[in-house]
């Protein structure tokens, strides 16, 4: 079987996590069913593809330019489906984060083939078959795409990234220059750096138990001690307590973290299924009956007001800082 | 300005999902069918841009079987001028397959402006309005959560993770919007009555297969969640015992 090929997701010049982990589903495909992994780094100049090698790569291929250093829709996906073209890849993978989100179906509308976005298992055989959430996680379909080749990106935190000692070795390709027809010209960092809630291991949700929100320092402060990302309830979202990007559920974001932690959150049917598929769930409710609790792994019923402080004093202690 | 609106129609929220007889869709007794919320952005947007612009048109096309004209008069009841209905019973999971259609519909057809939702919460693949957008070869962005057009030029702005992309393009162009681009309005009463009237047009359109075969839908693995710890801030040891020792999180 012809190759994978990988976009390997940068920003400001250096690779993401997500690159990692989509060179590590992307090993799994090309073990099984033979071929090459081939990475494509599409950035400024300067941008380090070191790493890529052993994370799974057995080439990278670089497309570099300083108009490129912020993500341009049209050159890039011009840059990717040549690529694809060129290699006569079987399948065309990336992270399912905002940029990879857009590039899928640009790239896979120029090859005229099938996209899946946000995939959690990815298995080669005859065909590749794929595991997507659908309903924002209520079901999951397996599909079978049997169209040569297909555009797939995986969701974050599913695929732990390896170390699988290949060549990686560098080659340089055409970044193209043509004028993108929509032009990213900016891209404006909040005043704090926020760690993205799709894309945190940890999540620290709050709802409407927070009463308000100014209380929501407390959940800011757990999120900090654990290094891990705030997240929301749409109740909380709607009353414009917290920002639409936090938002964990059916309209807003769906998550699978190692760690998530539902603090005055009730579990409303569309919140559950944005979170369901983290690993491992807490959930601090002051009523026993909520249903948050019959799908949390562990519970604290209680006053969140007392119990959040307690909590968030012991994890800085738990891990030393 | 001449704006084309594309929606569609997909269970509510709240639903609880039940897995069909046939092992590969939804139950569809008893399910609520609502305008996929993300759609009612492109709507709303679409009607704003309209009454700044002091005149057009606002166009609201959907893709699916006859119940999908009710998703029609929902927009039409928003303000939307008149509906198209591209009729079909087929409903493939290989995104590409829509968006042939869709583009072939609003192709050459003078928009000045084409929307979507960023996604349907149905399918939630995200795919369709950015495939039309290539298929016609647009300038598109997605996601938006913020819009300003002047003189024929747009800047648009999206989330990405920890930031804030600005985008600048020229008309005609595909956007798909996200929650945060506008509040959408609740069809009025006159407005529903008046959405009786407006012309709907149905097209029967034939989608190709795509390269994507449905081997099953599945409800998600059930957890076996329930174990309470303690009770109050003195369960708190308790807790974190159970993060680092048992589930080894910490």
């Amino acid at each position: 079987m012809p190759g994978v090929l990988v976009v390997a997701e940068q920003r400001d010049g250096k690779v993401k996590r997500i690159a990692h982990e989509t060179l590590a589903a992307a090993r799994a495909v090309a073990d099984n069913a033979g071929g090459d992994v081939h990475a494509l780094v599409i950035g400024p100049s300067g941008t380090s593809a070191e790493g890529l090698g052993n994370a799974g790569a057995d080439k990278v291929a670089l497309a570099l330019d300083d108009a490129l250093a912020l993500y341009q829709g049209d050159r890039y996906a011009t840059i990717v489906a040549a690529r694809a073209k060129a290699g006569g890849y079987a399948v065309v993978l990336l992270g399912s984060t905002a940029l990879g989100k857009d590039l899928g179906p640009r790239v896979a509308a120029r090859l005229g083939c099938p996209l899946a976005n946000d995939v959690t298992s990815i298995v080669a055989g005859a065909g590749i078959t794929v595991t997507r959430p659908v309903y924002s996680g209520k079901a999951v379909y397996t599909m079978k795409i049997s169209a040569v080749p297909c555009v797939v990106s995986v969701r974050p935190n599913v695929f732990a990234p390896g170390a699988f000692g290949k060549a990686g070795v560098h080659e340089t390709v055409a970044a193209g220059s043509e004028e993108p027809r929509a032009k990213t010209v900016q891209v404006k960092e909040p005043e704090r750096a926020a760690l993205d809630v799709a894309e945190a291991s940890i999540v620290v949700s709050g709802g409407r138990g927070l009463k308000g929100p100014e209380n929501f320092h407390l959940i800011e402060e757990l999120a900090a001690a654990l290094g891990g990302a705030t997240g929301a309830s749409r109740a909380v979202v709607d009353a414009g307590w917290r920002p639409h990007a936090e938002q964990v559920g059916q309209t807003g974001k769906t998550v699978s973290p190692n760690l998530y932690f539902a603090v005055g959150i009730s579990g409303a049917i569309q919140h559950l299924a944005g979170m369901r598929s983290s690993k491992i769930i807490v959930a601090i409710n002051k009523d026993a009956d909520a249903p948050i609790f019959k799908i949390a792994d562990y519970g604290i019923v209680g006053d969140l007001f007392e119990i959040l402080p307690k909590l968030t004093e012991a994890i800085k202690q738990a891990r030393g800082n | 300005m001449k704006l084309a609106v594309c929606i569609k129609r997909v269970p509510d929220t709240e639903t609880r999902i039940k897995i069909a007889a046939d092992g590969k869709s939804i139950e569809e007794s008893g399910v609520k069918f609502v305008l996929n919320p993300y759609d009612e952005y492109a709507v709303e947007e679409a009607l704003k841009l309209k009454e700044q612009a002091g005149g057009g048109e606002v166009v609201a096309v959907s893709l699916g079987g006859d119940a999908s004209q009710e998703t029609i008069r929902t927009a039409l009841a928003m303000g939307a001028d008149r509906g198209v209905l591209l009729k079909t019973a087929a409903r493939p999971l290989d995104p590409l397959e829509p968006a042939k259609a869709l583009a072939a519909e609003l192709k050459d057809s003078g928009y000045d402006l084409i929307l979507f939702g960023k996604l349907a919460i149905d399918d939630y693949n995200q795919a369709v309005g950015t495939m039309v957008a290539e298929l016609l070869g647009l300038p598109s962005v997605s996601s938006i959560a913020h819009l300003e057009i002047a003189d024929r030029k747009g800047t648009a702005e999206r989330e990405i993770e920890g930031g804030v992309e600005v985008v600048e393009f020229t008309l005609p162009a595909v956007l798909t919007t996200d929650k945060g681009l506008n509040e959408p309005r609740y069809p009025a009463l006159r407005g529903i009555m008046m959405a009786k009237k407006k012309p709907l047009e149905v097209k029967e359109v034939q989608l190709g297969g795509g390269g994507v075969e449905i081997l099953e839908l599945a409800l998600p693995p059930e957890r076996s969640g329930g174990k309470i710890v303690g009770e109050g801030a003195g369960a708190v040891p308790a807790l974190i015992d159970a993060l680092r020792n048992e589930a080894k999180v910490l």
